[in-house]
């Protein structure tokens, strides 16, 4: 780990133009993973400390004390000024700009002590609870498994369905071909927002309106997803699908068994994107689905903005619980995209 | 048994003929070649046979029946592709099964085949590897292995060695011979190398330009050849010729004359020749005899020993460039005036106007 960031672009010494791209690249790395870690961090603070300013950058929680005589836990403050400045003393209540407190080595005496003159005392602390309270308050699994099956399924099916075609444009000859493929990529130009309403009343018609499937059926062919597939199927040599037909295969298992397994890396790349277009999707589910119970973490997340009020503390935790699994699905394919590519057997 | 007969095939590519009608028999067991120069139609007629291309006009018959409409998937043939086609995603046994797979055979089946394909072409050992993990001469071995299981009525081979080295393709040759003495099917092969034709066949089909030239036994190809294409299609280096004009014509030889005015005569029949018509004399580099004297003087450019053997490049009087391969070496040098003999009996002729053949009345490399 320590020879990987150490080393320098050419042979010899770590010189400046090292020095330029570890600063450049350190910048980039807190640009990108700043906001992300600063949620995270945020998702394990107190709706408390969340108002609180300015901000700290971990979750901070008041430490308390029980202290003798009293029975709730006093919270503990450390004097800054006035003849107990250093003190660390427990709080028994506050009355206007005066606060009532007590040293814990002495119960008895009571002091009286300028809340200005005093810093509460903290420490590192998460609240577990925003993320316990999504599961026990807020049905989090429940949209959390209406993601999981919307993105699962429009997934496959898209593989599927471009596949295909990719295959069909890519490996068979037939009067307008060309013409479909540039009809397909024409519709890259349409803007989406351009096709909302008619997809809503073919989507109505249909009565999908409220069903997952009213999300997954209009998004399942990508003309992106077509396109890359067919690029990537160009590459495979043609030879191979022909000795394939000699080997008795059907056109489907030429197919299935052939072009499908050797398109992977391609697949990959799509599986990918597709995983991340319909975990975020937002607008289209917002549109099509309206019940609560078929809300998606999208959904929900944007459920926490209440007209009056918002949780922060939850809404953050949410959102942690929402980008894990995209990032493991990336972590686990990006493997995938980058080995296998130059695999074949033709010479 | 396996009779592949084309009748009168034509294959169109929009409005570009690529197979003039093609008519051919090729009988049970076997060993076809087909040669030619790049662009012929060679490779399109045998992915018509094999069911890859649509045949655009004519019959395929296989055993008399009409496979015409029949899938490459149903024709029960095999293919030998130049590029191998191994499906780089399975290893070996896997793609030698794939095929036995897709027609629902037994499990046990498959593997007996499989391990008897294996161990007649050597290639056990490596059964559980990638293709990628092979070399160009093992990679040849799986892809003739995957036919082989099939025990395919024809195997069809589409220049299979031409992506090897020529050591390798040496031995290949003789391992394809081998194997098709022991099947005995009926096989058909294209090629563009001509020594490979020549060493393999029973029987060679010249096609150019989408037309069969000549069609036949090696050594009658060789020995009479139909025309001048196939005279210097066949046979390395190719065969000298010399344009020149008849002299007299008779039905036991002709005589002609070239530019320098050397004479030569040919046995051949002078049958509708008349004494002016312009002609092409053939004599292939094996047969050319160079000595000290008699014959035409020739100037040599340059000489190649191969130690065993000789070939000398030279240029006649009239201009005409002439090889000569000789057994043995020699003391010629380049620059020197050397003496080409012209032998009748192995001299050819063609006719000026159509490029036909004129019968050999001997065959002097036949005696």
């Amino acid at each position: 780990m320590f020879r990987f960031l150490t080393r320098t672009h050419g042979r010899g010494k770590f010189d400046v133009i090292d020095g330029l791209t570890a600063v450049y690249l350190l910048l980039a790395v807190l640009l990108m993973f700043g906001p992300i870690l600063w949620v995270a961090l945020s998702s394990f603070k107190t709706e408390a400390a969340l108002q609180e300013y300015p901000p700290t950058l971990l979750p901070l929680a008041p430490i308390t004390a029980t202290v003798e005589g009293y029975e709730e836990p006093l919270q503990l403050f450390r004097v800054t000024g006035g003849e107990h400045e250093g003190k660390v003393l427990a709080q028994i209540r506050r009355v206007g700009l005066m606060s009532q407190m007590v040293d814990p080595a002495a119960p008895a005496e009571r002091l009286q002590i300028n809340i200005k003159d005093r810093v509460p005392e903290r420490e590192f602390a998460l609240a577990l609870e925003n993320y316990t309270a999504l599961f026990e308050r807020f049905n989090f699994l429940l949209y959390f498994w209406n993601s999981v099956f919307i993105t699962v399924i429009a997934t496959i099916i898209t593989v599927i369905f471009n596949s295909m075609a990719a295959f069909a444009l890519s490996k068979y000859r037939f009067n307008g071909r060309t013409m479909v493929f540039v009809l397909i990529i024409a519709t890259l130009m349409i803007p989406p927002t351009i096709n909302l309403v008619p997809i809503y009343l073919v989507v109505q018609q249909l009565g999908l309106i409220n069903s997952p499937w009213g999300v997954i059926w209009p998004a399942v062919a990508t003309p992106t997803g077509v396109f890359l597939l067919r690029q990537y199927m160009l590459t495979i040599p043609d030879d191979l699908l022909d000795a394939a037909r000699m080997d008795h295969a059907s056109e489907w298992r030429v197919y299935w068994k052939i072009v499908l397994p050797l398109a992977a890396p391609a697949i990959a790349v799509l599986v990918i994107f597709s995983v991340m277009w319909r975990w975020n999707d937002f607008l289209w589910p917002l549109i099509v689905l309206n019940r609560s119970e078929q809300f998606t973490l999208q959904l929900a997340l944007n459920a926490f903005q209440g007209e009056l009020q918002t949780s922060w503390a939850n809404l953050l935790a949410m959102t942690i619980l929402t980008l894990l699994p995209i990032t493991v699905v990336f972590a686990v394919l990006q493997k995938y995209i980058t080995t296998g590519i130059a695999q074949s057997g033709v010479k | 048994m396996a009779v592949v007969e084309l009748d009168n095939l034509v294959k169109d590519y929009g409005d570009v003929r690529a197979i003039h009608g093609v008519s051919l028999r090729i009988d049970d067991g076997e060993f076809c070649v087909f040669v030619g120069p790049s662009g012929c139609g060679k490779s399109t007629l045998l992915r018509m046979i094999a069911g890859l291309e649509d045949i655009s006009g004519g019959e395929l018959r296989i055993d008399g029946a009409r496979v015409n409409e029949q899938r490459a998937s149903e024709r029960g043939l095999a293919m030998v592709f130049q590029t191998y086609a191994l499906y780089p995603h399975m290893t070996v046994r896997e793609n030698l099964a794939f095929g036995l797979e897709n027609i629902k055979t037994p499990k046990d089946e498959i593997k007996r085949r499989v391990d008897d394909a294996a161990r007649m072409l050597q290639i056990e050992t490596y059964l559980d590897r990638r293709p990628k993990q092979l070399s160009g001469g093992q990679r040849q071995r799986v892809a003739i292995g995957r036919a082989v299981v099939r025990e395919p009525r024809v195997f069809l081979f589409d220049e299979p060695l031409s992506n090897l080295d020529a050591e390798l393709r040496v031995v290949m040759r003789g391992e394809i011979s081998s194997l098709h003495h022991r099947l005995g099917n009926t096989m058909i092969y294209v090629t563009h190398d001509q020594v490979e034709a020549m060493t393999m066949a029973d029987k060679i089909v010249v096609l150019r330009a989408g037309i069969i030239e000549q069609a036949g036994a090696p050594l009658d190809l060789y020995n009479r050849p139909v025309n001048q294409f196939v005279a210097g299609f066949l046979g390395s280096p190719r065969m000298n010729f010399i344009e020149v004009t008849v002299v007299s014509a008779e039905a036991s030889g002709v005589t002609v004359r070239d530019a320098a005015g050397n004479e030569y005569r040919a046995s051949v029949t002078g049958d509708g020749l008349a004494g002016g018509d312009a002609a092409t004399l053939g004599i292939r580099p094996e047969h050319l005899d160079i000595a000290e004297t008699g014959g035409h003087p020739v100037t040599v450019l340059s000489i190649e020993q191969l130690g065993g053997d000789s070939y000398l490049y030279c240029e006649t009087k009239a201009g005409t460039k002439l090889t000569a391969h000789l057994a043995g070496q020699t003391a010629l040098k380049r620059g020197d005036t050397a003496h080409a003999l012209f032998r009748p009996d192995f001299t050819h002729l063609f006719r000026g106007d159509n490029g036909l053949a004129l019968a050999r009345t001997v065959v002097g490399e036949a005696v």
